[in-house]
């Protein structure tokens, strides 16, 4: 007995503290460093979406190399199809849908149907020949003449691109590119606006119901089937909108185009819907109890307390809600692709097709080539994109919070 | 005096209740409930109309079966197996980093911590990018600055690595799916009572001991859910796949992870925007919409069921 004794107050006073030192540290430091890492993707998303809009900021000064590579595939690549094709559907009201079977279909279904075994190829087709060696033979334009002419013209380039960003044209494939992103500004927010007019109210109505009216029984089922639909793809409400709303919709109001920014954003309502209500829903639930029951011992009613108490008090959270739904239909790429008809025309009617900004980068990146200007303007697009929801997402994290802390512990 | 009287038995007693008053009080709450019926009306009308459109082609064969005759007929199955296989490597990339992440922010990280919170910033951040900014991180990260310089390094510039492929697109995949598993997997942990942790603690246990033999298995059910959500949403996200992997048709399954697959996601949007006649593969269109929608609740399904057991095991 005596002698357990002193072995047993060794034991806590040295080799508790140190015999696991070095392991401990370690798997703190690695699993601390792997939670870095979410920190890093956030840098590295923007760097590298921004790293390759960099061309245009250069003023034409370090962007031989890539023009190069860029003039060695451009024939290639627009001359055949794309080029003649484009600038006339862009004006009028039928998108790239109507194009895309000339393209794709073509190169991949009956040129090269012996590399299907071999290489697989893909609308991409076109990328992997052009770095390597370059093709010229087929060029109809003196191949010579191609990298004098291309650095020149991307000299001014630079400054032209930046002079047509603010024109309402956009017309990226053409001997005179023209990239007005005023036109896609237009469509991207008319559609946001249609789509948060159909999903704000609704869901915030419906996010009401749940917290404040709802037997807890009856939240239970609303609840989980609501966000049910947040497990739709959105390629499948595309594909929805563009089957069965548009048609429904053109029987009802009987405009021309079948695809336009009321079908997109009546779309993206569906896609926003969930988001909205999951997060109102979080705030009006959130709202402390003892303002309800004040509310309800003073003599209002139900609804009255729930509108003129809970939803001011919960009005931060709602208004969060509210921007992480602008911030999901701002940068829905799939429905805008298939449900608002892809023509950037500048008008206020809801029923005229539009192009929004992600459209834009999903459907003409795979046409791209690595370096040209068109490229760069997309990815441009896409910083701008990125800026735009990491704001919103800032606002709503830091704004709403310190005004609920605020408000719910009076400080 | 008899004001004040009114007032004061106004409340209490229902015959000199208002009628206006409970009509309108009976409106309000009536149109909310409108709002709750309309978004499970149309809920119910997406999936009655995508079931009834798509029941017709949807079969064994169709499932099992390559397309033919330029994807005007036969079916999905190289698009299937291309969407396995990304959710496949895209859990193998993300699981692991969303649960060391998660275990960081619920085990390590002090709750006034300046570095907790810029991780929980970044991870609602990721949360809330658009899907279409990973398809052009893909293509600028993985593909040209990666991929790229995999070849240079291994292959001597031969173009290789430098393409989309399915390991990339995966790992686009796997950025986008992160917070989904993260918080999943958060859940989970909080739910472990801190007796639990206290008591292994006690017995001499250290930290990291206690995480590996304690907290973790706790915590494989709030993995699992983590999974099944983020299988589900990678399943059906096509933009980040549109230029990192994705591929119109192919004759054969991808043999390696630097080929380019087919995705189910992808075939819906191309056989419905792209295709040579729209109208005559509309129940193929359909069909593959339903296989999509399938997949997607299904596994949505069970995460749910799964995560409402844990929540009612904490409870």
């Amino acid at each position: 007995m005596n002698s357990q004794l002193p072995i047993q107050q060794t034991f806590t006073k040295e080799s508790l503290k140190k015999q696991f030192r070095l392991s401990e540290f370690l798997a703190e430091k690695i699993i601390k460093s792997v939670a870095f890492m979410s920190i890093a993707i956030i840098f590295l998303i923007f760097f590298f979406v921004f790293k390759e809009s960099l061309p245009l900021f250069s003023f034409g000064k370090d962007t031989q190399a890539k023009t190069e590579v860029a003039t060695a595939n451009k024939p290639e690549s627009y001359g055949a199809t794309t080029e003649d094709l484009k600038p006339e559907t862009y004006g009028a009201e039928t998108s790239t849908e109507e194009l895309k079977p000339e393209t794709y279909g073509a190169p991949t279904e009956e040129l090269k149907p012996e590399t299907y075994g071999s290489e697989p190829v893909s609308n991409e087709d076109l990328k992997p020949e052009s770095y390597g060696d370059t093709p010229k033979e087929d060029l109809s334009v003196p191949s010579s003449d191609e990298p004098i002419d291309a650095v020149s013209q991307n000299e001014e380039g630079s400054d032209k691109t930046w002079s047509t960003f603010f024109s309402t044209e956009w017309v990226p494939v053409s001997d005179n590119p023209r990239f007005g992103l005023i036109g896609l500004l237009v469509g991207t927010l008319k559609v946001t606006i249609i789509a948060m007019l159909f999903a704000g109210p609704l869901a915030i109505l419906a996010a009401v119901y749940t917290s404040c009216f709802a037997s807890n029984r009856r939240k239970e089922i609303i609840k989980p089937i609501i966000e049910m639909l947040a497990a739709f793809p959105s390629v499948v409400i595309g594909f929805f909108a563009m089957m069965v709303l548009a048609t429904f919709f053109q029987n009802i109001f009987g405009y021309d185009s079948r695809l336009n920014a009321f079908i997109g954003g009546v779309a993206m309502a569906l896609a926003a819907i969930p988001i909205i209500y999951t997060i109102s829903e979080d705030a009006l639930s959130a709202v402390p109890k003892t303002y309800t029951e004040a509310s309800l011992a003073l003599g209002a009613s139900k609804a009255q307390t729930a509108f003129s108490v809970i939803l001011p008090a919960a009005t931060p959270g709602i208004f969060a809600a509210l921007l992480l739904g602008v911030g999901r239909v701002f940068g829905e790429t799939m429905i805008a692709l298939m449900a608002t008809g892809n023509a950037a025309l500048l008008s206020a009617n809801p029923f005229e097709s539009v192009r929004t900004f992600a459209a834009t980068i999903g459907s003409e990146m795979a046409e791209t080539v690595f370096g040209e200007t068109h490229y760069s303007v997309l990815f441009l697009i896409g910083s701008l994109l990125f800026i735009f929801s990491f704001i919103l997402n800032a606002v709503a994290e830091f704004y709403v919070k310190g005004k609920l802390i605020k408000k719910f512990q009076g400080k | 005096m008899e004001n004040t009287m009114d007032i004061i038995e106004n409340p209490f007693s229902k015959a000199n209740n208002n009628k206006g008053k409970e009509i309108k009080e009976k409106a309000v709450v009536g149109i909310t409930q409108i709002a709750v019926l309309l978004i499970i009306a149309i809920l119910f009308v997406i999936l009655g109309i995508i079931i009834y459109q798509g029941r017709a082609k949807f079969s064994w064969e169709f499932i099992s079966s390559f397309p033919t005759e330029g994807m005007t007929k036969g079916g999905i199955f190289p698009a299937l197996i291309g969407t396995f296989i990304l959710v496949i490597v895209m859990s193998i990339a993300a699981v692991p980093f969303g649960t060391i992440t998660a275990i960081y922010l619920t085990e390590y990280a002090h709750e006034k911590s300046k570095f907790a919170a810029a991780v929980r910033f970044s991870i609602r951040t990721l949360a809330v990018v658009p899907s279409i900014i990973f398809g052009l991180f893909g293509l600028g990260f993985f593909i040209q600055f990666v991929g790229t310089g995999m070849d240079k390094a291994f292959n001597g510039g031969e173009l290789h690595w430098g393409q989309p492929n399915i390991l990339w697109a995966s790992l686009t995949m796997a950025l986008l799916t992160l917070p989904v598993i993260i918080v999943s997997v958060e859940e989970a942990l909080k739910t472990i009572p801190r007796e639990l942790r206290e008591a292994s603690l006690a017995l001499g246990a250290t930290k990291w001991q206690t995480i590996k033999q304690v907290v973790f298995p706790g915590s494989i059910s709030g993995i699992m859910t983590g999974t099944i959500l983020a299988v589900s949403r990678g399943a059906g996200e096509v933009a980040p796949i549109l230029f990192t992997g994705a591929a119109y048709y192919l004759a054969t399954l991808p043999g390696s992870l630097s080929d380019q697959f087919m995705n189910l996601g992808y075939h819906v949007y191309i056989m419905s925007t792209q295709s040579s006649d729209v109208e005559k593969t509309m129940p193929i269109q359909f069909a593959t919409t339903l296989v999509l929608l399938i997949l997607t609740l299904s596994l949505n399904l069970v995460a749910v069921v799964i995560r409402s057991r844990i929540r009612r095991k904490a409870k």
